[in-house]
């Protein structure tokens, strides 16, 4: 039932999205591992997850690496024996004009965010068809429907959603599903430094005259997630109060 | 998942997949309404909910007649003091090939498919409106991709997701969420009708190599009828193992 005593992995979840999913993944009584490239923040989570009664492990480890993302799993498989819950939640952005873009920004926003999370599901599928139980997790972006300033981003969030379609197809058979989901805007602390001009026309635009939480995103992760859900796959939902809508391509 | 307490009335609840979804929110909790056209079968639901522990009531109504969808809508409201969900799911299919449709075929499918489930939201929007808080699911099908056989069936389904996205857009503002699930291949009794050479054919067309179960569109339901899914909005999600992907824009 629900994600009890599964092994989530959750990406970049030393802040932001990721840090409050492997929070609520923990509550609910998985293992968790918690990743960043950054040591501190790995460390500051589990700490949280471990003093909140929880079970966690913590590497540090660049995703877009492979030997870093072999290793990791190494280390999951040696403490935990699998790894039943992956959430490719990792992401970076280098907001910029087409003209201004430079092949470095374009690497590197499409190594973090797509290059990884092939790296990851094809270190850790091997163990979830052993296992013939598997959930994989992408989180994309309603920006890649497309965002003026966000080519590289836009192009590797709808890269992820294409390669959750394939890996849904190909995994079908073996009990291992692959979904996404596209947020919105979520109130980070990205969003919370904007001017409140911004903030307010951004509050405007929403259909819900809301803004989201990461608590929303955790809530569509635990949903796909779940033991329960195995007759979903491939399938991309935005969490995002409705502003998808607007485009043509959201269905 | 927080939904305990809420009032859910479910169009069509006496059989299938409405029915697995009243009993199973009824077990988390949930004041459930059964609604279907004939009594006998309503009230057999209601004692099958109410022996388990559940509370529940039935109401007998065509979800195609505007005064028996206003008077369900006051009943339901007049028992618990509110209606907090809607699951839109009542629905009938008339395959034929386009040529053999008839008009009644088209009328027919489409008045339960897509005219009830406008009636039967517009009249609990007018309560959620005052309540600040809905959750609308409507149930569409898979098929509205386009299937053979299925020209008005499909035509209705489409149109169930494009009032979904049009609610979405004109309700959220109110804390009224719409979502839609196209589901897939169900076990249902209609599966269960189907000859064997006619169900090993669709089986070996799914990615799973299996079909789905209606508890998978039940947690679904209350996947988006829950109170924390207050920001998703306006989305179609198949539940359908993953066949919607040899469709171009599922
Ligand atoms: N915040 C939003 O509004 C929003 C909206 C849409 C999509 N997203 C997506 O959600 C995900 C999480 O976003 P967030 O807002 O929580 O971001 P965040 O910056 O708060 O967290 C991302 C984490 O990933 C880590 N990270 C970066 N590169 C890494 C790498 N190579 N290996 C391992 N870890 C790495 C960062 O150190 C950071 O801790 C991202 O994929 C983002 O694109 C966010
Ligand atoms: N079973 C599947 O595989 C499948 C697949 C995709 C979509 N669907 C959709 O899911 C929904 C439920 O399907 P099911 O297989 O459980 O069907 P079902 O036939 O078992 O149940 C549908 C119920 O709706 C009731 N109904 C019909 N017309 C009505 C009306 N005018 N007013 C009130 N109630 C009415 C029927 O009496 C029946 O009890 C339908 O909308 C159907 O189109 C089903």
């Amino acid at each position: 039932m629900g994600v009890q005593n599964r092994v989530a992995l959750v990406t970049g979840s030393g802040s932001g999205l990721g840090e409050t999913t492997v929070m609520m993944l923990a509550q609910n009584g998985a293992k968790v591992v918690v990743n960043d490239v950054d040591q501190a923040k790995v460390d500051k989570v589990v700490k949280k997850i471990k003093s909140a009664g929880g079970e966690a492990l913590g590497v540090a480890a660049d995703i877009s690496k492979k030997d870093q993302v072999q290793d990791l799993v190494q280390k999951i498989v040696k403490q935990f024996g699998t790894v039943d819950i992956l959430v490719n939640n990792a992401g970076i952005a280098r907001d910029k004009g087409l003209l201004k873009i430079t092949e470095e920004d374009w690497d590197i926003v499409l190594d973090v965010n797509l290059k990884g999370p092939f790296l990851l599901s094809q270190t850790v599928v091997p163990y979830m068809k052993e296992r013939k139980f598997g959930r994989i997790v992408n989180i994309s972006s309603r920006a890649y429907l497309g965002w003026p300033t966000q080519a590289n981003y836009a192009s590797s969030k709808g890269g992820l959603v294409s390669f959750s379609r394939t890996l849904a197809l190909e995994l079908a058979k073996h009990q291992i599903t692959v979904n996404c989901i596209a947020p919105g805007l979520i109130q980070t602390p990205l969003y919370d430094a904007l001017p409140d001009n911004i903030k307010e026309n951004l509050m405007k635009s929403q259909p819900t005259k809301t803004i989201g939480k990461p608590e929303d995103i955790g809530y569509g992760v635990l949903f796909f997630a779940d033991d329960e859900a195995d007759y979903v796959t491939g399938q991309t939902i935005f969490i995002c109060g409705g502003k998808s809508v607007l485009s043509s391509l959201s269905v | 998942m927080q939904i305990k307490g809420r009032v859910a009335l479910i169009t069509g609840s006496a059989s299938g997949m409405g029915r697995g979804t009243a009993e199973i929110m009824a077990q988390h909790g949930v004041k459930t309404v059964i609604n279907d056209v004939n009594q006998g079968m309503v009230d057999e639901v209601v004692k099958g909910i109410k022996e388990a522990g559940g509370e529940v009531m039935g109401v007998v109504a065509d979800i195609t007649k505007k005064a028996e969808v206003e008077a369900m809508f006051k009943q339901v409201v007049n028992t618990y003091g509110r209606i907090d969900i809607l699951v839109n799911n009542a629905g009938i299919f008339r395959d034929k090939a386009f040529l053999k449709m008839t008009e009644e075929d088209w009328d027919k499918v489409l008045e339960v498919d897509l005219k009830g489930v406008f009636l039967c939201s517009q009249e609990a929007v007018k309560y959620m409106r005052e309540q600040g808080y809905g959750r609308i699911v409507n149930i569409s099908s898979r098929a509205w991709l386009g299937g053979p056989g299925q020209a008005n069936y499909s035509a209705a389904k489409a149109g169930v997701v494009a009032l979904t996205r049009t609610l979405a857009l004109e309700l959220g503002k109110r804390g009224i969420t719409v979502n839609c699930i196209p589901p897939g291949l169900i076990e249902t009794p209609m599966w269960h009708s189907l000859p064997e050479e006619g169900k090993e054919r669709l089986l070996k067309a799914q990615p799973m190599g299996r079909i789905g179960s209606p508890r998978d569109i039940a947690r679904t339901v209350m996947f988006f009828a829950s109170d924390e899914a207050g920001y998703i909005n306006g989305q179609t999600l198949y539940v359908c193992g993953g066949k919607s992907l040899f469709a171009n824009i599922g």
